[in-house]
C-alpha cells in the first residue's frame, strides 16, 4: 500500500471513527455540568474519614489503593523491562566508564548549564522529598515527588559527568531502593491482613485533621514508598539509557 | 463551551493517531503515541469538571465548599507517570531494532524477515 | 444548566466565571495547536523541543481545570523526564549511523 493510499484510509477510519465519538460526546451532560454522585460524596466525605485535606491523594491510597498498587507495579515491570531490554547482546562490549572519558573528544558541557543544574539541584531533591511525604495535605503525593526525586539525580548528571551520576546512583542501590519501594507498599497491605482487617485497609492512627505529616494513618506511609520507587525507577531507567548510549559499542557487526 | 473540550480531544486523538499512521521515523511514531495519551488526560478532567467549583483540597477552605470530581484527578495523575515509565520501554525497543536492523524506518523495518 | 444543585460559592481562591471561561477556551485552543505542530515537526529532535513546549501547555490546561496535581505530574513529566528519555535514545541511534 503507498503512503499516498495510507492517508485516505486512514483519513476514511478516522471520520468515521470521529463521528461516532462525537455522537456519543452529545450524550453526556456537558461540560461542567457533572451530575454524577461519586465526586460529590468523596468530597464530603474523604476529610471526615481519613483526616486528609488532600482528597485526591486519598482517593489514590485509601479508597482507590489497591489500583494504584496494580499502576505502581506496572512502573517496576516497565523499569524492569527496560533493564532487560537494553541488556549486552552478542557482540558488544562495555567499556569502563574512565576509559571511555579518556578519549572522548566531545567539547565539555557549557559553563551555564552546569551552573543553573548545580543551583537547582538541591531545591529539586528538596522538594521532591517534600512532596513525596506531604500526601496528605496539599497537592502533592508519592508519585509526583518520586519523579521530582528523579529529576535531582539527573540534573547532577547535567551538571557533572556520566562518572559522578555514576558514583552516586550504582545500580544494586537503586534495584535495592526500588525492591523496598514496590515490596513497601505491598506488605503494607499484608501487615492490615495481619491484624485482621480487609486487605489495604487503614490500620494506623489518623492523627489530627488540619493534616501534617504523621496524620491519616497509613496514607502518608504509602505515599513515601510510592516516592522512592518511583524515584528510583526512574534513575534506573536513564541509566540503563545513559549507559547505552556512553558506554557500549559494537565489537562485531 | 458545553462540548468544545471533548471536541478538542476528538482533534487531539485524530492528529495524534495521523502522525502514527505517515509517520517515518519509529522516534516520531513514539512521540505521536504521547500525543494520543494525553488526549485521554484531557477528557478525564474534562468529565470531572463542576462549573465555579475550586480543587479539592481543603486544608484551608470549609470542607462543604463545591469542589471539582477528585476520582479523575487520580486516575489522570497515575496516568501521567506510568505513560513515561511505557514510553521508556518503546523507547528501548526502538534502539535494539536500529542495533539489529540498521534503520527506523518503519515502511523498511515491515520487510525485513528476521 | 446545573442538574446537581450547585452553586458557586466566593472563596478567596474564586475567579469570575466569565473570565475562567475565557481562559479555558484559550488554553484549550492551544493545546490543540501544539499537539498539531507536535505531529507535523518531522524531524526528531526538533520534535522533542515541541513536545517539552506542549508539556508546559498541557500544564497550564490542568491548572484551569483545576487539577494542582495532575499539573506537578505532567509538568516534571513531561518537560522534563520525557525528553531526557527520548534525547537519550536519539543519541544512542545516531551515535549508531556515524
Amino acid at each position: 500500500m503507498t503512503p499516498a493510499q495510507r492517508r485516505w484510509a486512514f483519513l476514511a477510519g478516522a471520520a468515521g471513527m470521529v463521528a461516532f465519538y462525537l455522537w456519543g460526546m452529545a450524550g453526556l451532560p456537558g461540560f461542567g455540568n457533572y451530575p454524577g454522585p461519586y465526586g460529590n460524596i468523596i468530597n464530603a466525605i474523604a476529610v471526615a474519614q481519613t483526616h486528609a485535606t488532600g482528597v485526591v491523594s486519598a482517593v489514590n491510597f485509601e479508597y482507590r489503593g489497591f489500583d494504584t498498587l496494580g499502576e505502581e507495579f506496572i512502573l517496576f515491570v516497565a523499569a524492569t523491562g527496560v533493564s532487560t531490554v537494553l541488556r549486552h547482546l552478542r557482540g558488544e562490549r562495555e567499556r569502563s566508564a574512565l576509559d571511555e572519558a579518556k578519549d572522548r573528544d566531545v567539547p565539555p558541557t557549557s559553563d551555564a548549564v552546569r551552573l543553573v543544574a548545580l543551583i537547582f539541584t538541591g531545591p529539586t531533591v528538596v522538594i521532591g522529598w517534600y512532596l513525596a511525604s506531604h500526601a496528605q495535605t496539599s497537592p502533592s503525593g508519592g508519585f509526583q515527588g518520586g519523579v521530582v526525586l528523579a529529576t535531582g539525580f539527573i540534573l547532577i548528571y547535567l551538571s557533572g559527568e556520566f562518572l559522578v551520576f555514576e558514583r552516586i546512583s550504582p545500580v544494586n542501590i537503586t534495584d535495592a531502593v526500588e525492591a523496598v519501594g514496590a515490596g513497601g507498599f505491598a506488605c503494607i497491605g499484608v501487615s492490615a491482613v495481619a491484624l485482621g482487617l480487609p486487605y489495604l485497609s487503614n490500620f494506623l492512627p489518623l492523627g489530627r485533621t488540619p493534616g501534617a505529616v504523621d496524620s491519616s494513618g497509613t496514607i502518608a506511609l504509602i505515599s513515601f514508598f510510592v516516592g522512592i520507587e518511583v524515584a528510583a525507577a526512574f534513575v534506573l531507567i536513564v541509566s540503563e539509557l545513559l549507559e547505552q548510549t556512553l558506554l557500549i559499542r559494537q565489537v562485531s557487526p | 463551551m458545553q462540548v468544545f473540550p471533548f471536541i478538542v480531544v476528538a482533534w487531539i486523538l485524530a492528529v495524534g493517531l495521523y502522525g502514527i499512521v505517515t509517520s517515518r521515523h519509529l522516534i516520531h511514531q513514539i512521540v505521536c503515541l504521547i500525543i494520543v495519551q494525553s488526549s485521554t488526560y484531557v477528557l478525564l478532567l474534562g468529565v470531572g469538571y463542576v462549573t465555579g467549583a475550586v480543587a479539592p483540597y481543603f486544608y484551608d477552605i470549609p470542607v462543604h465548599t463545591p469542589a471539582v470530581d477528585p476520582v479523575v484527578q487520580a486516575l489522570a495523575l497515575t496516568d501521567v507517570v506510568v505513560e513515561a515509565a511505557v514510553t521508556a520501554l518503546l523507547l528501548s525497543f526502538a534502539v535494539q531494532a536500529h542495533k539489529r536492523f540498521g534503520t527506523l524506518d518503519p515502511a523498511e523495518l515491515a520487510e525485513l524477515k528476521g | 444548566m446545573n442538574p446537581a444543585g450547585i452553586t458557586a460559592v466566593v472563596t478567596p481562591y474564586t475567579v469570575p466565571a466569565a473570565l475562567m471561561d475565557t481562559l479555558q477556551v484559550t488554553v484549550l485552543v492551544l493545546v490543540a495547536a501544539g499537539a498539531t505542530a507536535v505531529v507535523l515537526t518531522r524531524a526528531p529532535v526538533r520534535q522533542v523541543i515541541v513536545l517539552s513546549g506542549y508539556g508546559l501547555l498541557l500544564a497550564i490546561l490542568f491548572m484551569v481545570f483545576q487539577a494542582p496535581d495532575v499539573t506537578l505530574s505532567e509538568l516534571t513529566v513531561g518537560a522534563v523526564a520525557l525528553p531526557i528519555l527520548l534525547l537519550l535514545a536519539l543519541a544512542k541511534v545516531r551515535r549508531r549511523e556515524e
